[in-house]
C-alpha cells in the first residue's frame, strides 16, 4: 500500500511539476485506461474523418481542390497513423482498438456521423470542424502523456493549415455566384450547431472532466473551450458575409464574448447514440474496408514470414 | 502549337490523370492505413504531373488547366483503357499500377532525353516520383504472389484479366511517331523490350505468370473507350458540368 502511495505520489509530482509522463513510468490503472479511451477515440475520429471529406474527392471541382482535399484526408491518414501509435505506447495494440472501433464498442467523433452534401461543405468542415478541433486540441500539445502531446504538435500544425483552407473555400464561395453563396450558407446552417456539440456536454453533465484536469490530460473545461470557439467564429462568418444560425446569438459587453443559444443536447445523445444521419454507413464503410483487406494483410504477413525463414536458413547455411 | 505534340501531351496528361482519379477513389478505403496513404500519395503524384502537362496546352491555347480533365468529353480523352479500369480490389489495384508503372518510368526515362526540353524537364521531375511508385507496386506485386494461396489466385486472376491492356501502351500513335521523329524520343518499340522484360522478371519473382493470350485491347489513344469512362467522368465532371463557369 505505501509503495502504491509513493509511486502515487512520484506520479502527482511529475504531473504537478508540468513534466510529462513516459510509457514506462509507473502510471495509475485510471490514468491509462483514461488515455486509451481518449487517444483511441481521436484516432478513430481521423480515421472515421476520412469518409465524409472523401466523398467529395472524386468530384472535386478543380484540380487545385482535388489536390488540396486528397492531401487533407491523407494528413488525417497520416495522424490516425501517430494516434494509434501514442496509444500503442499504453499498452494495446492497433488490431483491438480497430476491433473496439468496428463492433461500436469505440467512440468516435459525432460530427463525422452527419452527410456532406454539396462541395461547400468541404469548406464547412474545414472552417468550423478543424477550427473546433484545434481548439480543442491545442491545449493537448501539453498534455501530461509524453507520447500523445507530442503526436498533438504536429497534429495541430496540419489542422491549422486545414482550417485555413477551409475558410479559403469559403471566402472563395461567397465572393462568387448567387448559387455559390446560398450553398455556403447552407452548409454553414447544417454544420454550426454540430460543431458547438464537438465539444462535448456542458460542464455540469460532464463525466470524465474531472480527474482529466487533476492529471493534465485536459487543460480547459468544455464549456470554455466552447466559448472560444465561439468568439473567434462569429467574427469570421461576419466578414464572409455568413449568417449564424443563432436568433440569439448576441455579443455581451460584460464578458466579452457571445452569448448563444441552447444547444439542442437530445440530438447530441441520438448521435451519440447511433442513431445520427450517417453512424450506420460510417461503420459500415470502415468494417468493409476492414474485412476486405484481411487477405492483404494476411499475404503481407505470410510474404514476410516465408523471407524471415529464407533469410534464417541462408544464415544456417 | 503542333497537332501532334498537343496529342502526345494529352495522351500523356490524361494516362495519369484519369489513374489518379481512378487510386484516389481508394481514399479512406484501403486494406491497411499505411497503404492508404501510400496509394492517396500515387494518385497525388499523377494528378500533379497531369496537372503541368494541362498547364502547357491553357498557357498556348488561352485556356484553364480545369478545361482539360473537367470539359472535354469521352472521345476527347487519349488515355490508355488500361488506367481507365476500374479498381475492383487491391488485387486489380497493384497488377494495373505494376503494369502502368512499368510503362510510365521507362517512358518517363525516354522523353527526359528528347529534345523537347519543356517536356523533358516535366519528365525528369516525375521521374523521381515514379521511381518510387515502380518500387511500391512490385514490391507489393510479389508480396501478394508470394504471400497465400489466396492472394495468389487473386494475383494470377486479376494479372489474366489486365494483360490484354498492357500493350496499348507501346503501340505507337501518330503523334508518338511525329515524337520520335521530332524530338528524337519516346521510341515506344524499343521501350517494350526493356520494361516487357523487367516486368516478367518482377512477375517470375512474385510466383505468377504472364497468361498465354494473344488479344490486345487497344482504343483507348484513339478516343476509343471501355464503358468505364463516361461513368468515371461523370463523377470527376460533376461539378464543373452543373455549375458551368464557376471559381471554385
Amino acid at each position: 500500500m505505501t509503495q502504491v502511495s509513493s509511486l502515487e505520489d512520484r506520479f502527482l509530482q511529475i504531473i504537478d511539476a508540468d513534466e510529462k509522463i513516459e510509457p514506462k513510468d509507473w502510471m495509475p490503472e485510471e490514468y491509462r485506461k483514461t488515455l486509451i479511451r481518449q487517444i483511441s477515440q481521436h484516432a478513430h475520429s481521423e480515421i472515421v474523418g476520412m469518409l465524409p471529406e472523401g466523398n467529395w474527392i472524386t468530384r472535386a471541382p478543380s484540380l487545385k481542390r482535388k489536390l488540396a482535399l486528397l492531401a487533407k484526408v491523407q494528413d488525417e491518414a497520416g495522424h490516425g497513423l501517430y494516434l494509434y501509435s501514442a496509444c500503442e505506447t499504453l499498452g494495446i495494440d492497433r488490431s483491438t482498438l480497430l476491433d473496439q472501433l468496428h463492433t461500436g464498442k469505440a467512440k468516435y467523433s459525432s460530427i463525422f456521423n452527419y452527410p456532406t452534401i454539396t462541395w461547400a461543405d468541404m469548406g464547412a468542415i474545414g472552417w468550423l470542424v478543424d477550427g473546433a478541433a484545434i481548439m480543442n486540441q491545442v491545449p493537448l500539445c501539453r498534455c501530461s502523456y509524453g507520447p500523445y502531446a507530442r503526436a498533438m504538435v504536429r497534429v495541430c500544425k496540419e489542422e491549422s493549415f486545414h482550417q485555413r483552407q477551409g475558410y479559403e473555400i469559403m471566402t472563395v464561395l461567397c465572393k462568387g455566384s448567387e448559387e455559390q453563396k446560398v450553398m455556403a450558407q447552407d452548409a454553414l446552417n447544417r454544420w454550426w450547431w454540430p460543431s458547438l456539440m464537438m465539444f462535448g456536454p456542458n460542464d455540469a453533465d460532464s463525466t470524465h472532466s474531472e480527474l482529466s484536469m487533476r492529471w493534465k490530460i485536459k487543460r480547459f473545461s468544455n464549456d470554455e473551450l466552447r466559448q472560444r470557439f465561439v468568439d473567434m467564429t462569429v467574427p469570421q462568418a461576419e466578414l464572409l458575409g455568413l449568417t449564424i444560425p443563432d436568433k440569439d446569438l448576441k455579443y455581451n459587453e460584460a464578458k466579452k464574448g457571445y452569448d448563444f443559444g441552447t444547444i439542442n443536447w437530445d440530438e447530441f445523445w441520438e448521435v451519440v447514440k447511433g442513431n445520427g444521419p450517417c453512424n450506420e454507413e460510417r461503420l459500415r464503410a470502415r468494417v468493409e474496408a476492414h474485412d476486405k483487406g484481411q487477405w492483404v494483410r494476411d499475404a503481407a504477413a505470410a510474404y514476410a514470414r516465408k523471407q524471415k525463414e529464407k533469410s534464417s536458413l541462408s544464415k544456417t547455411a | 502549337m503542333e497537332a501532334a505534340r498537343k496529342k502526345f501531351i494529352l495522351q500523356w496528361a490524361d494516362n495519369s490523370m484519369i489513374l489518379g482519379q481512378r487510386l484516389s477513389e481508394w481514399c479512406g478505403h484501403g486494406p491497411v492505413l499505411e497503404q492508404d496513404i501510400a496509394i492517396t500519395n500515387i494518385a497525388l503524384d499523377l494528378i500533379g504531373e497531369a496537372r503541368y502537362l494541362y498547364q502547357i496546352l491553357a498557357v498556348e491555347e488561352g485556356k484553364s488547366e480545369d478545361d482539360y480533365p473537367f470539359m472535354r468529353k469521352e472521345a476527347e480523352f487519349y488515355n490508355l483503357l488500361l488506367v481507365e479500369q476500374p479498381n475492383e480490389d487491391w488485387a486489380y489495384t497493384i497488377v494495373r499500377q505494376c503494369i502502368y508503372d512499368h510503362f510510365h518510368y521507362h517512358f518517363l526515362a525516354a522523353v527526359s532525353r528528347s529534345k523537347d526540353e519543356e517536356l523533358a524537364a516535366i519528365a525528369v521531375k516525375s521521374l523521381k516520383e515514379v521511381r518510387y511508385h515502380l518500387k511500391f507496386s512490385s514490391e507489393w506485386l510479389i508480396r501478394l504472389g508470394d504471400g497465400t494461396e489466396e492472394s495468389h489466385q487473386k494475383m494470377q486472376n486479376a494479372l489474366n484479366v489486365m494483360a490484354k491492356f498492357a500493350s496499348e501502351a507501346f503501340l505507337s500513335s501518330e503523334a508518338d511517331l511525329w515524337m520520335l521523329e521530332n524530338c528524337g524520343e519516346p521510341d515506344l518499340a524499343k521501350l517494350k523490350e526493356t520494361a516487357d522484360k523487367d516486368l516478367l522478371e518482377v512477375i517470375r519473382e512474385a510466383t505468377l505468370s504472364w497468361p498465354n493470350q494473344q488479344t490486345v485491347r487497344r482504343g483507348g489513344k484513339a478516343g476509343i473507350h471501355s464503358e468505364h469512362l463516361g461513368y468515371l467522368l461523370a463523377t470527376m465532371q460533376y461539378m464543373q458540368r452543373t455549375y458551368p463557369g464557376m471559381e471554385w
